[in-house]
C-alpha cells in the first residue's frame, strides 16, 4: 500500500487523557485498571475507566447525542490539538473530501440499558427522551464526530467486535487509494456498559483481578473504555523523521467460532502476514509487536502461536492491555496510538501486571519497558466472529527517506 | 480511479419477495407487487446447533447472501465480504436490555457474543469458510450506500471479488416505536472486478449530490424508505428492467451515490 501520515494522534484511555500523559503512564508502568465501581454493575472484576467523562457537555447544538459515548468523544477529541490539526487539512482538501470512520462495539447502549430501567409503568414505552438514532444506533458515534468536525465526506462505523477500530484503518486506506478523500479522520470510541460488563462475564471471560495478558495465571480480560483517533493523509511535501506512517494493513477471518479464536492463531497468522506483504517488509523488520493480548488463556495462546510461527521468538511484544484494559472497539485505534508513541518515544512499553510469563507461551514476551528504538511496529487486534485486522506503522526516517528533510 | 465492477449473482429477500426471482418480476413492472411478511428460514448452511442459535438477522443475511454467491456460481469461500446493516439484532438486542434491567441481570452467554454487529458475517465465514477480509458497517439509514461504497472502492484498490450484504430487520417493543422498521429486508450482490460468464451488468459509481431517485409505485416506495437496506431499490428495479442508465441513490445528508449501469447481454 501506499504509506498515510498520521498528521495528528490523540488517546483517552485509564491511563491518560492525551497523548502526553499516557507516555508518562506507560514509562513509569503505571496500569489505570481498578475495582469495578460503575453504575450499578456488582460483578467482581476490574475496569479501566476514564475519569470524569460525566462531567463532559457536548456543544449545545448537537445535545441530542448526549450519552456516555459521545462524551468519551468529546473528552478524547479535545487533546492534542486534534480538531484544530482537522481544521488545517480541511482548509487544504475541502470538508467535502474528508472521510470519518470509526470503530465501535456497542456505542451509546448505556442510555439504552438505563432507558429499560425507566419504562412507563403501563405501557412499557421507553422515556420520551431516548433518541435512538444519536445514542443507540452503531453510527451514532460517527455522527456525532462527523457534525461535531463538519466534515462532508463519506462517513460510516465499523462495527467487527474488538477488531472494529484496526480496520477503520483499512476502509480508510482504501478509500484515498481509490482517490475518493484525500483525508480521513479514524478511531475508535468505545465504553462502558452493563451489556459489555455482564456479557464478558457470562462467558466467563472476565477476570477477577487486573488481567495478567500471557501471564501463567491470565484469567480473562479486564474491559477498559477509550476514545482514540488519527487523522490520515498522503505523505506531502518534505517529512520530519520523526513522523509516523501507517504502512501495512492485513485483515482475515478465522471460518471457526463465534466466540473463541482458531486454536492455532491460523487466522491471526494470515491477517500479520497480509499486512507485511501489504507493507513490503520482512517479518525482521519488525522491531517491537502491540499484541492483542486480551489476557484469556485460550486468546493468548492462539496469538503467541501465530506470533512465533511468523516472527520465531526474537522479536519483542507485549499487550498494553494490563494498563489499559481492554478497550473492545476501541481497542484498535487506542493500540495503534499507542504504537505511534513507541515509535517516537525510543522504548517499547512491557507488559504490566504479568510476573510470570507463560513458558510454554513462545512469542517473546516483554514484561519489562524496554530501552531501545523501535522504527516499525506491528499491532494486532482480533474480535468476536473470528475477524482479524493486523496494522504496520513506521517512523518516516526509515520508510520514505528520500522525503524527510535533514 | 475509477469505482466499477461487473455484478455477478444478486439475492433478495423482503416483504412480498421470496428471492431474487420473484423481486425481479415486481420490480421489471412484469407482475404487480403484493406486500408479504418476510419469511425468513433456519439457515441450511449451518450446523443443527449453531443453527437454532441464529436469530433473523442471521437468518436474513445468509439467505440473501447465499442465493447471490448460488447464481454468481462462485464459491463463497472465495469471496471477501462487506456487510452493513443499520441496526443488527433488534430482538437479541432488546433481550439484553431486558434482562439486564431486572435485578438478577443474568444474560445468557450466546445472546451476548450474537450481539455483536459482525454476528452475520461471523456466521456466515464459519458456515462457508470464507477466510478472507471480511468488513461489517453501519450508517444509519445510508448503510446500503456505505456498504456499496466500501465495496467498490475495495474492488477498485485490491482488485478483489467480493459479496456485498445490505440487511435489517425489525425491532420490537419498546424500541420499536423509537425505530420503527416494519420488516427484514436483505439484498446481496456478487461484485466482481473482471467480466465472467455469469455477469449480469457492469456498474460505475460516483460520489455526489444529485436529485435521488425514488420508486412509481407508492407500495414500493414506502418499502424503500421505511427499512434502511431497501433503499437499494431503485438501482435493483434498473438491474430486474435490464435498463442501461444511471440510478442514483441517497447516500448521507444530500450527498448521493450515483450507479452507471450497463447489462452484459
Amino acid at each position: 500500500m501506499k504509506p498515510l501520515l498520521l498528521e495528528s494522534f490523540t488517546a483517552t484511555s485509564c491511563i491518560g487523557q492525551g497523548i502526553a500523559p499516557t507516555l508518562e503512564s506507560l514509562r513509569a508502568r503505571r496500569s489505570g485498571l481498578t475495582r469495578c465501581e460503575f453504575e450499578t454493575v456488582d460483578i467482581e472484576t476490574h475496569i479501566g475507566e476514564v475519569s470524569g467523562v460525566d462531567a463532559v457537555r457536548l456543544p449545545r447544538e448537537l445535545s441530542r447525542f448526549d450519552c456516555r459515548n459521545n462524551r468519551l468523544a468529546e473528552l478524547g477529541l479535545g487533546q492534542d490539538g486534534f480538531v484544530e490539526a482537522v481544521e488545517r487539512v480541511a482548509s487544504r482538501c475541502g470538508r467535502r473530501r474528508m472521510g470519518v470512520f470509526i470503530g465501535t462495539s456497542t456505542a451509546g447502549i448505556l442510555q439504552t440499558e438505563l432507558a429499560y430501567r425507566n419504562r412507563d409503568r403501563v405501557t412499557g414505552e421507553l422515556p420520551a427522551s431516548f433518541d435512538y438514532r444519536a445514542t443507540h444506533n452503531s453510527f451514532s458515534i460517527a455522527d456525532y464526530l462527523r457534525q461535531r468536525l463538519r466534515l462532508e465526506g463519506p462517513a460510516m462505523v465499523v462495527s467487527c467486535a474488538c477488531a472494529s477500530s484496526a480496520k477503520v484503518f483499512a476502509s480508510a486506506r482504501r478509500m484515498m487509494e481509490a482517490g475518493i478523500i484525500d483525508a480521513a479522520v479514524v478511531g475508535g470510541v468505545d465504553s462502558l456498559c452493563l451489556t459489555t460488563l455482564y456479557g464478558f462475564h457470562s462467558l466467563q471471560l472476565s477476570s477477577a483481578s487486573p488481567c495478567r495478558p500471557f501471564d501463567v495465571a491470565r484469567d480473562g480480560i479486564s474491559i477498559g473504555e477509550a476514545a482514540a483517533f488519527a487523522l490520515l493523509t498522503p505523505p506531502h511535501g518534505q517529512l520530519n523523521g520523526e513522523e509516523v506512517l501507517l504502512l501495512g494493513v492485513g485483515e482475515s477471518s478465522d471460518a471457526y467460532h463465534m466466540s473463541a479464536p482458531h486454536p492455532g492463531g491460523d487466522g491471526a497468522r494470515r491477517a500479520m502476514q497480509a499486512a507485511l506483504r501489504s507493507a513490503g517488509l520482512d517479518a525482521e523488520a519488525i522491531d517491537y509487536i502491540n499484541l492483542h493480548g486480551t489476557g484469556t488463556p485460550s486468546n493468548d495462546r492462539a496469538e503467541s502461536q501465530a506470533v512465533t510461527s511468523i516472527f520465531g521468538a526474537a522479536t519483542p511484544g507485549s499487550s498494553t492491555k494490563g494498563a489499559t484494559g481492554h478497550a473492545l472497539g476501541a481497542a484498535g485505534a487506542l493500540e495503534a496510538v499507542i504504537s505511534a508513541i513507541t515509535l517516537k518515544s525510543g522504548f517499547m512499553p512491557g507488559g504490566v501486571n504479568t510476573t510470570c510469563v507463560d513458558p510454554t507461551l513462545t512469542a517473546r514476551y516483554l514484561s519489562e519497558n524496554r530501552a531501545s528504538p523501535a522504527s516499525h511496529v506491528l499491532s494486532n487486534s482480533f474480535g468476536f466472529g473470528g475477524t482479524n485486522c493486523s496494522l504496520i506503522f513506521g517512523l518516516a526516517s526509515r520508510a520514505l527517506p528520500g522525503q524527510v528533510s535533514r | 480511479m475509477n469505482l466499477s465492477a461487473y455484478i455477478a449473482g444478486i439475492g433478495v429477500l423482503g416483504p412480498g419477495f421470496a428471492d431474487w426471482r420473484e423481486a425481479a418480476a415486481v420490480l421489471s413492472g412484469a407482475k404487480p407487487y403484493s406486500p408479504a411478511a418476510t419469511v425468513l428460514t433456519a439457515p441450511v448452511l449451518l450446523p443443527p446447533t449453531e443453527r437454532r442459535r441464529t436469530g433473523r438477522v442471521v437468518k436474513l443475511a445468509l439467505a440473501v447472501a447465499l442465493e447471490a454467491a448460488s447464481r454468481a456460481k462462485i464459491e463463497p469461500a472465495a469471496l471477501a465480504s462487506v456487510f452493513s446493516s443499520s441496526g443488527g439484532d433488534g430482538h437479541n438486542c432488546h433481550e439484553l436490555c431486558q434482562a439486564l434491567a431486572l435485578a438478577d441481570r443474568e444474560i445468557s452467554p450466546t445472546r451476548f457474543s450474537n450481539s455483536v454487529h459482525n454476528a452475520a458475517a461471523g456466521y456466515w465465514s464459519i458456515a462457508t469458510g470464507a477466510k478472507l477480509e471480511s468488513n461489517v458497517l453501519c450508517a444509519y439509514d445510508a448503510s446500503f450506500c456505505a456498504g456499496l461504497l466500501e465495496a467498490m472502492t475495495q474492488i477498485a484498490v485490491d482488485g478483489e471479488s467480493l459479496l456485498l450484504v445490505a440487511y435489517d430487520t425489525e425491532y420490537p417493543e419498546p424500541i420499536h416505536s423509537k425505530r420503527p422498521l416494519p420488516d427484514a429486508f436483505g439484498a446481496a450482490l456478487v461484485l466482481t472486478p473482471d467480466r465472467g460468464p455469469h455477469s449480469a451488468a457492469h456498474i460505475e459509481v460516483a460520489l455526489g449530490e444529485e436529485h435521488p431517485d425514488t420508486m412509481a409505485d407508492p407500495l414500493l416506495e414506502a418499502l424503500r424508505v421505511s427499512i434502511p437496506a431497501a433503499r437499494c431499490l431503485p438501482l435493483l428495479s434498473r438491474l430486474a428492467r435490464a435498463h442501461a442508465g444511471r440510478t442514483v441513490l441517497e447516500y448521507l445528508d444530500a450527498s448521493t451515490l450515483a450507479v452507471n449501469v450497463a447489462p452484459c447481454s
